[in-house]
């Protein structure tokens, strides 16, 4: 018990000086339950307000992929005329959303995997191997988290080049792997240490392999920190935007979605196609929407699970 | 673990540090080098020294990319932690009490899902739809409604002395959802009787915030900082998409990624680009290093 609590009240609790000394003492009484009604009441509006304008935008974007440019000219703020599905097919293939989208989600898949298998490998044996060179290696990799990326892009648009990877899917796949090693490794070493030796001891007794305990022993023990790194990973690797700019410039038929939506951004002034943009803007979001919808709890637990170590 | 080990650790390790190497650690190192030359991608690079450094010092567009970064560093980190500060502690702390269960106020979980959706999209995207909400005719969404009323459009982007202000904006829209789940799971860990303790002082909600939940967040706080601190030294993708041609109006909103893309893949100045590139990684360095010893201060533990 804090032996402050028996004390007398600070003077924050004495009720409000209403100036009025023959105010009934009850009044008293009411002054925090109030004062936490007015508090509850002014924050709801708070969170209100916010919720709106995380929401509006976007759901204005949605109505407006059905509008057509004079509606979104006019009524920008009404419903659609009607549900034009038309612009969400030439967003799709004409526009080559369809085409941007397959491109990010062929990468995205290619990248997150190899960035897992290499990452938990590394992580692995640098967490529960003693050899020379160890902690080296591991300061190698955690030095990576303090480099930002635009101090290398010129040297590794060279690199990139030099090894016949610019403009192909399978060089943005590799560098996509390399800049995500350093937080997987510092983050799945952590969780790597932590899993008991028992069982890995147990295992070897029984005359497993090194590569078997860690494929069919070690990995699934660490599922719950693979699933926080691999939405990490997927989430970030789907959002980059100025390595795929770099590596993928002159292959239009190979750019990734954010790319591609900026750039149909910049031309929809040009073609007056600002349907076809909000159309193409939707096709970009509602996915997410609903991966998130689904996976919101590992979403939360693996995006903040680089700060809260 | 005797039998066959160094086979297996190298054959583990092999294929990620290869990787890692070509692609991350060989390119910083080469950047620092090529800083010192006047390469431009055709002939062999020449050696100038610091030549490019020297440059950079009489460059405008770097001194206002600078400062960009500087009402970014400032401007981001406040903004958002305050707002974000205020929604943890109203979804966790802010609801009455009952048995002792501290309760945030009523639909927190709906508010924590909403606010949290914009973290899950991706940068350019975002840039791209508040074009569409910045827009300075009848067609944008805040403009629409302004002009519904007969009042003039507000040129978001292209008044330079808002330009900047938009984009910030834009950053703190999309953040701050993340920082108030990650404050919740910090006050979550802060024991109810402390509170109780707190409330039976006869302390208020403001109080409670001030003088129980700040000080025990402050390690969660340092950690945010520190973030939005790194978000304020990129600013590539929000600047490149949303903002007027790149860094505009007139170099209004430019950042150094902005600069250093610009010189490096439309003018082919690969050394001065690589030496704007250092610079901004001695700029990252020093604000981390800043950072972790300006807020240095007894972890309170409880």
């Amino acid at each position: 018990m804090n032996p402050q609590s028996t004390l007398p009240p600070t003077p924050a609790a004495l009720p409000p000086k209403t100036g009025d000394p023959s105010a009934p003492a009850g009044r008293g009484r009411k002054g925090p339950r109030s004062e936490v009604r007015l508090f509850a009441g002014l924050g709801h509006v708070a969170l209100a307000v916010w919720a709106v304008i995380v929401i509006v935008p976007i759901l204005w974007t949605f109505l407006a992929a059905f509008k057509n440019t004079s509606e979104i000219f006019s009524s920008p703020w009404t419903l659609p005329a009607e549900l034009r599905w038309e612009n969400f097919g030439r967003a799709w293939t004409k526009a080559n959303v369809g085409r941007y989208f397959l491109n990010s989600v062929l990468v995205v898949s290619c990248s997150t995997f190899g960035t897992m298998l290499l990452g938990s490998m590394a992580a692995y044996v640098l967490a529960r191997y003693k050899f020379w060179g160890n902690r080296a290696i591991y300061y190698l990799f955690v030095s990576g988290l303090a480099f930002p990326v635009f101090l290398a892009l010129v040297p590794l648009f060279f690199v990139v080049k030099n090894l016949g990877l610019l403009d192909t899917h399978t060089g943005v796949v590799l560098v996509y792997i390399a800049y995500s090693l350093p937080f997987t490794v510092f983050f799945l070493a952590a969780f790597f240490k932590t899993l008991p030796s028992s069982v890995a001891e147990a295992g070897m007794i029984d005359g497993c392999g090194h590569t078997r305990l860690f494929f069919q022993v070690m990995m699934p023990m660490a599922k719950p920190g693979l699933i926080s790194v691999a939405i990490f990973n997927i989430i970030g690797q789907w959002a980059q935007y100025q390595l795929p700019l770099v590596l993928l410039s002159n292959a239009k038929d190979k750019w990734v979605l954010t790319q591609g939506i900026a750039d149909i951004s910049v031309n929809a002034g040009y073609e007056a196609d600002w349907s076809g943009l909000f159309a193409a803007l939707t096709i970009a979001i509602l996915p997410m929407i609903i991966v998130y919808a689904v996976f919101q709890r590992q979403i939360q637990a693996g995006l903040t699970s680089g700060a809260v170590k | 673990m005797r039998h066959g080990k160094y086979p297996f650790v190298i054959g583990f390790l092999f294929a990620p540090v290869a990787l890692y190497v070509t692609f991350v650690i060989w390119p910083y190192a080469q950047a620092f080098q090529i800083s010192m030359t006047n390469w431009r991608g055709l002939s062999a690079p020449q050696w100038v020294g610091f030549d490019n450094y020297r440059r950079l010092l009489d460059d405008g567009a770097f001194w206002k990319a600078v400062q960009h970064h500087g009402v970014l560093l400032l401007a981001l980190p406040l903004i958002t932690i305050a707002i974000a500060l205020l929604f943890a502690f109203l979804l966790n702390v802010g609801g009455k009490s009952s048995g002792g269960q501290r309760q945030g106020v009523w639909g927190s979980k709906f508010y924590r899902v909403v606010f949290f959706f914009p973290q899950v999209l991706a940068v350019a995207i975002i840039a791209v739809l508040f074009q569409m909400v910045y827009r300075p005719n009848e067609s944008g969404l805040i403009n629409g409604v302004l002009m519904k009323f007969g009042m003039e459009p507000i040129l978001f982007l292209v008044k330079p002395n808002l330009a900047l202000w938009s984009i910030i904006a834009v950053l703190v829209w999309q953040a701050v959802g993340f920082y108030v789940v990650l404050f919740s799971a910090g006050m979550a860990s802060i024991p109810g009787e402390i509170y109780e303790a707190a409330e039976m002082d006869g302390a208020s909600k403001v109080t409670l915030f001030f003088r129980v939940t700040l000080p025990l967040l402050w390690d969660t706080l340092q950690v945010a900082w520190v973030y939005l601190g790194i978000a304020a030294f990129d600013a590539f993708a929000i600047v490149a998409v949303l903002s007027v041609d790149g860094g505009g109006p007139d170099g209004a909103t430019t950042v150094l990624a902005m600069e250093i893309y610009r010189n490096a893949f439309v003018y082919s100045k690969y050394g001065y680009a690589s030496a704007m590139g250092v610079a901004l990684f001695f700029l990252t360095l020093t604000f981390a290093a800043l950072t972790l010893r300006l807020s240095k201060r007894e972890s309170v533990e409880y």
